[in-house]
């Protein structure tokens, strides 16, 4: 059976439920990282998948821009996390909504 | 040399910004010298620029018209609306800056003897120049907006000079009254502003020039109308001239330079400006302006005929003149207008520097009945004034004859009840005239008479003398009925003494004759004292009777005092013969009335003297700048013509228009002639023709007031209502939606991370639907 571009697709879809999903019912900060790199991740296969269906190497290329991107927000991200977790242990998602309007 | 024309508002604008700086340091006189310096640069600023025109070809082609145009800088670059600091430079406009500057250095050398001794001396010289820097700004402006900046600072000006001396309530009402009344011709000014720009997409006066013959005639009408709408209230017409005669509570040199030479002809020299726009306008319009010019100046002549401040006189007949040269306007006749214009800012302002100078004399009374017999105190001001006496009641060959003959017949050609109306005007400014010379310079010398209002308060000291005799007089008759009660009953006593004493006499035969004899002569003393008492009583009687006598003689007087003061305002005055005083003394005289038999009017200084001069050469020789004689002579005519569309020229023969003339020259006489039988011989009394209703102005001021205060006040608080409840209601809306909108729209901000990735997974969902749903499969 060859694994056809569909399959990855699909792969690419159900990663990246998973990763929405996770990121609106975790509420731990690390946890919601994960699923941001999880949907993230999610979008790079379906770019090479498609760019490797269409022959087109610009797929590859967005894929580069994009784990560029995820390097960045971990990089900011977990800086964040851990500032706000030397404040307050044990702090959740919800519970930093100081900047409520 | 015609680059010289921004020399000509540059130098009053140098001269407002140094006073301005330093003028309470300099104070007086240095601050009027260089006020006056500074006109007189500008005054041969604009000589230079004449001479540069002349040089100018008259008769090149069509769009070179000895017309420079001088621009300084961009002021409004606004997309297609483009307007420039620059100067337009034609006969026109030359024409009014040569008279401005000229009129207006004389008018700021008299004032630096006008204002002598006045606390805000150099305050007075600075609003002078902005005044005259204004309205040079008016007259040279290349485009409307330049004109309009000059009309409304010409307008503050006049605000500032009519309520210079604010400190006197009625002062400042006055200036406030003539900005607000400005106020509604303003709004025409700058609607036609508007509409020539949305017409011809330029208010440059050039191009206005250029294509004011493309203009529809309806637009035409409704420029033409706006601009009278707007000149109506600048210069002083129906309905809104009531403005003009308070505004004569500013000193008299303003009155002179501001409200009779230069800035209330600003609006005939806008009409004139834009005579190619009323060419094209429905022949109605100009009509218009014929008539409201007319009924103006009749209006304005019987009004001054009533009117007994020496400066209000002057005042309605400056209504009254420019109404002949709205009468010109309307007639198509704009040199004429041009050429009143000039003539009158020289015989105007010369009776206006001679009223201040009068004024100035007599200690700043400005009531010509308290005048009379001024002709030898004040020799050159009444030889000056006579002069413009002449010239304004159209005597040959004072410059007025000619300027108003010149209308009278534009009038006669375009409708014969025109000319009617501007004929009898004349009659009527001759009357007003002589009567102001008359009352003012000749007749019996009136400023040391008694005057009504003094006599009325003689009148009630009197009353309360007499009142208080006959109280003491009553109180006197009482002490004199006590008195003859006492010997009475005295009297009584020394009777029945007497009887006893008779019967003892006749009992004791042996008689005790000395007690007998005193009893006689009690009896006689007690009948003297009865005597006495009676006489008292009588005389105590008489007194209070004559003192009775007395307080109703006075009561008569108060009441004959009242009574003529409650009149029309002359009745007790009596041009030819002196009050009469009855039985009052000398030193009883109200000290008012004595210090004026102390006063001695005197003739003004030689600042104020020396312009009277000067203005009185112009007001004899100006008519020499457009003689009807031949066609060689109509000076002005050849050199306003490149500014006129249509140069109007009289078609009637030459017999017609020696009739015309022979006709005004008779009309003038009558005038004078009936103010000769009025007020110099006395023939008729002055009352029959000063009707009390003319010397409240018709009511018209009166009238205003009240519709403005009842209907019209009712009609305000409905746009009020309108504008608090709508026009805010829409701004406070839109304002109240946004801020309940924000306030409900912040809930979405809730800081809950997931809360914001849910709702842009939602926003992906909704697009990837909308995606979906276009798509075709």
């Amino acid at each position: 059976m060859e694994v056809s571009t569909d399959w990855y697709l699909i792969l690419s879809a159900v990663l990246f439920s998973i990763g929405a999903t996770g990121l609106l019912i975790r509420r731990n900060p690390l946890v919601m990282f994960m699923c941001v790199e999880l949907m993230l991740n999610a979008v790079n296969i379906s770019f090479v998948a498609l760019g490797t269906e269409l022959n087109d190497v610009s797929g590859q290329i967005a894929v580069f821009f994009v784990l560029v991107v995820a390097a960045v927000e971990v990089v900011v991200g977990l800086a964040l996390v851990v500032a706000i977790n030397r404040r307050r242990r044990g702090a959740t998602a919800d519970d930093i909504s100081v900047l409520r309007g | 040399m015609v680059e010289a024309a921004w020399l000509i508002p540059a130098f009053p604008l140098a001269g407002f910004l140094l006073l301005l700086l330093v003028g309470p340091k300099l104070g007086e006189p240095r601050s009027g010298w260089i006020a006056t310096a500074a006109m007189g640069g500008s005054f041969a600023a604009a000589v230079t620029t004449y001479i540069g025109l002349l040089g100018l070809d008259a008769h090149g082609d069509a769009d070179n018209d000895r017309q420079y145009v001088q621009t300084l800088f961009e002021w409004v670059p606004a997309g297609d609306f483009q307007v420039d600091i620059g100067f337009l430079v034609d006969p026109l406009s030359v024409t009014m800056t040569l008279f401005i500057t000229g009129v207006g250095a004389l008018i700021h050398l008299y004032s630096i003897g006008y204002m002598h001794g006045d606390p805000k001396f150099s305050k007075f010289f600075l609003y002078l120049n902005l005044f005259a820097f204004s309205m040079l700004m008016l007259v040279l402006g290349d485009n409307m907006l330049l004109t309009f900046l000059g009309w409304e600072g010409v307008g503050a000006c006049s605000y500032f000079l009519i309520a210079f001396w604010f400190d006197d309530e009625a002062n400042a009402s006055a200036g406030k009254k003539a900005f607000v009344t400005n106020r509604i011709g303003d709004w025409g000014f700058m609607v036609a502003m508007f509409l020539m720009f949305t017409t011809i997409g330029s208010i440059q006066y050039t191009d206005i020039f250029a294509n004011a013959a493309g203009i529809s005639e309806s637009t035409a009408t409704a420029i033409t109308l706006l601009l009278l709408v707007g000149a109506v209230g600048k210069s002083a017409q129906i309905p809104l001239f009531v403005w003009l005669p308070d505004a004569m509570a500013g000193p008299t040199p303003v009155s002179a330079l501001i409200h009779a030479a230069t800035m209330v002809t600003s609006g005939v020299y806008l009409l004139t400006r834009m005579n190619g726009v009323i060419d094209v306008s429905a022949s109605w319009a100009p009509t218009t302006i014929a008539w409201v010019g007319a009924a103006t100046a009749l209006f304005a002549a019987t009004i001054a005929v009533s009117q007994n401040d020496i400066k209000k006189v002057l005042a309605y007949s400056t209504v009254s003149q420019l109404g002949y040269m709205f009468l010109a306007i309307g007639t198509g006749a704009y040199v004429a207008a041009i050429f009143h214009m000039i003539t009158h800012a020289f015989f105007k302002a010369l009776l206006f520097l001679g009223s201040g100078s009068v004024i100035h004399g007599m200690d700043n009374d400005q009531d010509m009945r308290h005048y009379g017999a001024l002709r030898k105190l004040m020799p050159i001001t009444s030889a000056t004034f006579i002069i413009g006496w002449l010239a304004i009641a159209g005597v040959p060959p004072f410059a007025g004859f000619w300027s108003k003959d010149e209308i009278l017949a534009f009038a006669w050609e375009e409708n014969k009840l025109l000319w009617a109306v501007g004929f009898i005007t004349a009659i009527l400014t001759a009357f007003y005239m002589s009567r102001q010379v008359f009352m003012t310079f000749f007749g019996r010398y009136r400023f040391a008479d008694v005057r009504a209002e003094e006599l009325e308060e003689l009148a009630a000291m009197k009353v309360a003398a007499a009142e208080t005799a006959v109280t003491e007089a009553e109180a006197g008759i009482g002490d004199a009925e006590a008195a003859v009660a006492k010997a009475t009953e005295k009297l009584e006593k020394a009777s029945e003494k007497l009887v006893t004493r008779e019967a003892e006499m006749a009992d004791a035969d042996a008689a005790d004759e000395k007690a007998t004899e005193k009893a006689t002569k009690n009896l006689d003393k007690a009948r003297d004292g009865v005597e006495k008492a009676q006489v008292a009583a009588d005389e105590a009687t008489t007194a209070v009777e004559a003192a009775r006598r007395a307080v109703s003689a006075a009561q008569a007087q108060v009441a004959h005092v009242a009574a003529a003061s409650m009149g029309s305002g002359s009745l007790e005055f009596d041009l030819f013969v002196a009050p009469d005083l009855g039985d009052i003394a000398e030193e009883d005289l109200p000290e008012a009335a004595r210090a004026r038999r102390e006063y001695h009017p005197h003739e003004s200084p030689w600042t104020m003297t020396l312009p009277l001069v000067i203005l009185a050469g112009a007001a004899i020789v100006a008519g020499g700048m457009n003689l009807p004689f031949a066609s060689d002579l109509h000076f002005l005519d050849h050199w306003l013509e490149p500014t006129l569309v249509h140069p109007a020229h009289l078609t009637s023969s030459a017999s017609v228009k020696w009739i015309l003339a022979i006709v005004a020259v008779m009309g003038g006489a009558i005038g004078i002639a009936a103010a000769v039988m009025i007020y110099l011989k006395g023939r008729f009394p002055a009352s029959k023709v000063e009707l009390p209703i003319m010397a409240e102005g018709w009511r018209f001021d009166e009238s205003i007031a009240n519709f403005m205060g009842g209907p019209g006040r009712k009609g305000f608080d409905l746009v009020a209502w309108f504008d608090a409840t709508f026009v805010d209601g829409a701004v406070n809306g839109v304002g109240r939606v946004v801020r309940e909108g924000g306030g409900q729209l912040r809930r979405l901000q809730s800081g809950l991370v997931r809360s914001y990735a849910a709702m842009v997974a939602i926003g992906a969902i909704g697009l990837i639907i909308w995606f979906l749903s276009r798509a075709s499969f």
